[in-house]
Order: C-alpha cells, then sequence, then structure tokens
C-alpha cells in the first residue's frame, strides 16, 4: 500500500484545498490519472495519480485545506488485498476548533453538498446532528446551506484570485532574483525562411489548422536544449539535476491579469501539427481555469513571447527551480546584410537568461546560435 | 446579412476570446488588436470563431487588410455578398 500525497503543484504552491475526489475507495486508478481537484492559488488543478493501484482510502474531504505533501489518500498496489483492519475514516481536520458532526449529518450533508461549518448544532457539544442538516435544508436557512453548498465547491472569487495568482507571482520571482545568479544573451534571428516556410505551409490549411510562429520557435527551443542539456532541468538541493525529456513550459498571460507557464510535454519530439493543438488547448485551459497537474510542475524550461505586446526583446526572469528562459520580442522588417547586400529583413530578437550555477555565457552562447540555426531550417523542425 | 447582424456576429466572437470587451468602447477606426489585447493565439482564434459562424475561411495572405475593426466589418461584407 502505498500513500497518495499532494503534490507541489508550483515552486509557490504551500497549500491546496481538495475541491473534489474524482475516485472512490475500491476504484482502480491508472498512471497519469486524474484522480483529484485541488484549488491551489493560481487555479483548480486536475491532480494526477503516478501509479497504478485501487484506492484504499480516502483521508481528506473536500473543502478541506491542506498543505503540500499530506496524505490524501492511501492505494493499495496491483494485487495487493486490504488489511483486515477496516479504512481509517477522513482525517479529522488538524485545528480542535473543527465541529463535532455526526456520521450521519456528514453523509447527508455530503449528499446534499451542504457545508456543516455554517450550521448550528444541536447535540452533544454542539455537535451537528443529522436532524440539524435536515431542518437546515428545509427550513429558513436553507439558503445559507445552498450558499453553503455553492462554497464548498467554488473555487476562490475573481478577485481573491487574482491576489492570490499574483502573491503566488511574487513568491517565484523573488526567489528567482535572490537565488539564481542569472546572465543573459541575446541574438537577433532573421525570420525571412521560417515567415516562407509558414505561409506555403498554411496556404493549403483550413484556418483552424494553421501554424504559429510561436510553434516554430517552441520546437527549435526544444531541440536546442537537448543538445544543451545544461538549460533544461532543475536546480535543487545545491545541485543541478538534467531533464531527460523537453518539456516546454509557455508564458500564457491570464486575461484579468498574471501569468502561467504550463508544459508543453515532449516539445522536441511532436509534429508542429500537434504541438499546435496542444498549444491551442492549453492556452485555452490555462484561461479557463483547468490545468492538470504535471502540466504545472513539469516544465524543465520556459520560453515567452512578448513579441505580441511589441517590444523588442525581453530580459526574462527564470522560473524556479528551472535553469533557463528563453524570451522572443517583436516580429518586424528591420535593415539587415545578407551577402554584402542591404535588405529588409523580418528579424526577431531571442533572448536567454539562464542560471551561472549550472551553466556559463560561452554554453549559453553555442545554446543561442544552435537555436538561430534551427530556426533557419524550419523544414527540419 | 445585415449590417448590424454582421457587427453583432463580429463583437459576439470577439467577446467569447476576451470576454471584458465592452462594445461601446471599441473605435471602429484604430487596431483592433491593440484595444483588445490579442495575441496571434487569441488573433487566430478570432478568425476561427469568424469562421465557424459565418463559413468565411479567411487565408492568411489577407490577414494585413483586417487591422481595425471597420476593415474586418468591410471585408466580412465583401467576402459574404
Amino acid at each position: 500500500m502505498f500513500d497518495f500525497k499532494l503534490p507541489s503543484l508550483g515552486a509557490d504552491m504551500e497549500e491546496g484545498k481538495l475541491l473534489e475526489w474524482l475516485v472512490k475507495p475500491g476504484d482502480t486508478v491508472d498512471k497519469g490519472q486524474v484522480v483529484a481537484v485541488v484549488d491551489t492559488s493560481k487555479a483548480a488543478v486536475d491532480v494526477e495519480i503516478w501509479h497504478k493501484g485501487t484506492v484504499h482510502a480516502l483521508l481528506v474531504g473536500p473543502g478541506e485545506k491542506i498543505p503540500v505533501g499530506t496524505v490524501l489518500a492511501t492505494v493499495l498496489e496491483p494485487g495487493e488485498t486490504a488489511p483486515a483492519a477496516a479504512p481509517p475514516a477522513l482525517r479529522p481536520a488538524p485545528s480542535g476548533a473543527r465541529k463535532r458532526i455526526s456520521p450521519a449529518a456528514r453523509r447527508k450533508a455530503e449528499q446534499l453538498g451542504v457545508d456543516c461549518a455554517l450550521i448550528a448544532g444541536t447535540g452533544a457539544d454542539g455537535a451537528v446532528t443529522l436532524a440539524d442538516i435536515e431542518r437546515a435544508v428545509a427550513g429558513g436557512t436553507g439558503t445559507a446551506a445552498a450558499e453553503a453548498a455553492k462554497a464548498l465547491h467554488r473555487p476562490a472569487s475573481p478577485a481573491d484570485r487574482q491576489a492570490e495568482t499574483r502573491r503566488a507571482i511574487a513568491a517565484a520571482m523573488s526567489r528567482s532574483k535572490r537565488e539564481i545568479p542569472h546572465y543573459y544573451l541575446f541574438e537577433t534571428v532573421a525570420l525571412a525562411r521560417a515567415q516562407q516556410w509558414l505561409t506555403v505551409a498554411n496556404e493549403g490549411r483550413p484556418i483552424a489548422a494553421r501554424l504559429l510562429l510561436a510553434v516554430l520557435q517552441i520546437k527549435a527551443v526544444a531541440r536546442a536544449v537537448k543538445r544543451y542539456p545544461e538549460m533544461n532541468g532543475y536546480f535543487r538541493d545545491g545541485g543541478f539535476e538534467p531533464a531527460e525529456s523537453a518539456h516546454v513550459g509557455v508564458a500564457i498571460s491570464l486575461r484579468q491579469g498574471g501569468l502561467i507557464a504550463p508544459a508543453l510535454h515532449d516539445a522536441d519530439r511532436k509534429p508542429l501539427e500537434q504541438l499546435m493543438r496542444e498549444l491551442t488547448d492549453l492556452v485555452k485551459r490555462t484561461r479557463a481555469g483547468s490545468l492538470r497537474g504535471s502540466e504545472l510542475t513539469d516544465a524543465t524550461i520556459t520560453v515567452t513571447n512578448l513579441g505580441d505586446q511589441g517590444v523588442e526583446g525581453v530580459v526574462g526572469v527564470i522560473h524556479p527551480p528551472q535553469v533557463a528562459l528563453v524570451g522572443f520580442g517583436r516580429v518586424a522588417l528591420r535593415p539587415w546584410v545578407e551577402d554584402g547586400k542591404l535588405c529588409a529583413m523580418p528579424t526577431v530578437m531571442a533572448s536567454l537568461a539562464a542560471d551561472h550555477r549550472v551553466s556559463d555565457g560561452h554554453r549559453g552562447a553555442l545554446f543561442m546560435a544552435e537555436l538561430r540555426e534551427l530556426l533557419q531550417q524550419p523544414q527540419d523542425l | 446579412m445585415e449590417d448590424e447582424q454582421l457587427r453583432a456576429t463580429v463583437i459576439a466572437t470577439l467577446r467569447s476570446i476576451a470576454p471584458e470587451v465592452e462594445e461601446s468602447e471599441l473605435r471602429d477606426d484604430r487596431p483592433l488588436r491593440q484595444q483588445v489585447d490579442l495575441d496571434s493565439m487569441d488573433w487566430l482564434n478570432f478568425l476561427i470563431g469568424l469562421d465557424r459562424a459565418l463559413e468565411v475561411d479567411i487565408p492568411e495572405s489577407d490577414y494585413g487588410r483586417l487591422v481595425t475593426l471597420a476593415e474586418v466589418l468591410a471585408y466580412l461584407k465583401l467576402r459574404l455578398a
């Protein structure tokens, strides 16, 4: 039997609120299956489990706020039989101030989606009884119960969410500036080939299947880090852990303010069409607030594109524990010399912010040269 | 399609991408993407939305003609005629 714990869904997350279980005791679970929805400061997140097994007991109830690392559920290994002892009931809340609620009342309250915390108990020691629940629902406090039900399942209000998002970004970025000795490199990249290739590639496509330059940029970064692995991975516990895969975090701005940089998994290996579909989906889900836990935690390097806002270039802040961030500015026609002749060339300024504890400017420069060359060969991306 | 109906469809599509848009604050003669803060993904989704609502597949080569709201409306009117 193993413990399913609340994972950290980002460097800045300390606690979460369980919104909903999507499994119950006795259910079999598969690797990668979404088993619970947890509200973090930034979004409601679908949390996956990474072991096969059978759910034995759920230890935390919906509505509870718990710190990262809390055991949420116990799960039996495949083939393992349940121990003789009865599975433990839902873990009591850590604070002693929690109300006493009779089991029957708790079940009824769960069925009806009522938050017992909002109901006055008439039982022994102020315990909430079944009758209290029924009275609350049927009687004058029916609206309160309905409100309570909503409060239980509703993530934070937009204003709260905005403030929380800002706080989370502040924590992560402060940590980055405090701990990571950044160095920065810039390279202006010619994009005539990439744009011509895109024009031809998009000509015959229906609008929903067209590719954006952003996809070429993401794929080029993913390919480049495979050659320069010191840009790809995590700095943790005083050392660098290179990542096997290139999961590119894509900085996505939220319309109400703030940003999230969820991961496009294995971006180096996926065809551009697939990456484009996944990117579209990721942007949509990020803005709708329905990301998966792995998308929030897996990014091994981040790409930010601020060109649409019209800036020339970006001096990035690395998202810890990652060790590099690549930024792209605006694509514009600029004077350029090629083969000794002056011409008007569409170019973009690519920038690298990298962690000096892991790599040096020399390797960073080679990485940027690789990125530049990859973008000259769009047909091979 | 009547002009007003076309306009309503375009605004509704825009609001599906950028729900905070107030029609009264939109200026027809200013670049749309600046007014509404649409990045290239939002812009593509806006055009996909128009394609779905009006069945007008807008080729990439025409993007340059679609800068302001007035231009978008004029272009769509022509294509739908």
